[in-house]
């Protein structure tokens, strides 16, 4: 292949933007569970799981992680980006970080809806 | 200020003699008329005339004497000589290649700033006078125009060190709001489209080395923010 410097994406954009949403998701969250946590009359397990099975902590925890592992995508992605010069190395990194945080994903949905 | 000797630590690096680019300790004799930097490194040209580093005009606004002064980057001819802590370790601009000495190959940095087609685009037939703007308009250019591409703040930021060839870098992002915020250019969008880009403007991560080490007392973070912001309010 001919050796050539290649930009011109065009994306990026609505990564960046994502990055900040979901840093303020997760900012609001962290207060949201802050609070529930220190309302809990005593920290057992049976309090502790018994604080995610409400279904809207439920749906707002989710929220979190997604939030969490998209804002991670971004930030793994761009180290990756910075440091990492052979394509097609770079393009395995990035599938394996997809990969791992879908399944993460996955996981904490599962974890969430055992409890 | 009387006479007194400063004692330097310089980056010393020629390609046909030396294999190894080497730190050469060597101290002058500076005169009490030598305030800055540059009169110091002027008068060790006598010491060794083989020491060689860009300079033109002595003042701050042709951007060639730009170089690594004890570890952060600056112009030799605005650095007061007393206020640096001794020996003055002396380098090349960082991640350019060196030509010799604290002379660097600024060709990267050329091509990047060049890259965001530094100058007005505006098709409409001249006028008879000169295009007006608004004093509000006018305003926006402030510390945007001042750059003089002395390359201290692209050579002191690390996306630019790991990317040079495709990241754009802050003098050139600085250079491109400055054509973008302008009343009288018409290629906002294209423009807008050439940066929106992975590796052109978002490997900015505002580390904001650029801010500090701006001799001008530019801020092209803020300049880089206001693209950002175009971009988002193109978006959505």
């Amino acid at each position: 292949m001919v050796n050539r410097v290649v930009v011109g994406a065009h994306y990026g954009l609505k990564d960046w933007l994502a990055q900040r949403v979901t840093a303020v998701v997760m900012a609001i969250y962290t207060l949201y569970f802050a609070i529930n946590a220190l309302m809990l009359p005593a920290m057992t397990y049976e309090a502790w799981s018994g604080m995610f099975r409400g279904g809207f902590t439920r749906f707002v925890t989710l929220l979190f992680f997604f939030s969490l592992f998209y804002h991670a995508w971004v930030g793994i992605r761009d180290i990756w980006m910075d440091y990492v010069k052979p394509t097609g190395i770079r393009l395995v990194l990035h599938m394996l970080t997809l990969l791992v945080l879908v399944g993460y994903a996955g996981w904490v949905a599962q974890i969430l809806w055992r409890l | 200020m009387s006479k007194r000797t400063v004692q330097f630590k310089i980056y010393r690096y020629d390609p046909d003699k030396d294999q190894q680019p080497y730190m050469q300790d060597i101290s002058v004799e500076l005169e009490a008329s030598d305030k800055k930097l540059l009169d110091a490194l002027v008068r060790l040209k006598v010491v060794d005339d083989t020491l060689s580093f860009r300079r033109s005009c002595r003042e701050g606004v042709c951007g060639s004497d730009a170089m690594n002064i004890n570890g952060k980057n600056g112009l030799a001819c605005l650095t007061d000589v007393d206020s640096l802590a001794q020996p003055i370790a002396l380098r090349p601009l960082p991640g350019l290649p060196v030509i010799r000495d604290l002379i660097v190959d600024m060709t990267q940095f050329f091509k990047q700033y060049h890259s965001i087609k530094p100058y007005l685009i505006n098709d409409e037939p001249a006028p008879e006078r000169e295009r007006l703007q608004t004093p509000e308009d006018r305003d926006e250019l402030n510390g945007l125009y001042e750059c003089i591409l002395c390359a201290c703040c692209s050579t002191s930021c690390p996306s630019f060190w790991w990317n040079p060839d495709k990241f754009v870098g802050p003098a050139g992002l600085l250079a491109a709001y400055r054509f973008i915020a302008d009343t009288r250019d018409q290629a906002t969008s294209a423009r807008l489209d050439n940066l929106e880009d992975p590796y052109r403007l978002f490997r900015c991560h505002t580390i904001m080395n650029c801010v500090d080490v701006c001799p001008k007392g530019l801020n092209p973070t803020r300049a880089i923010g206001k693209i950002k912001d175009l971009m988002v309010r193109r978006a959505i």
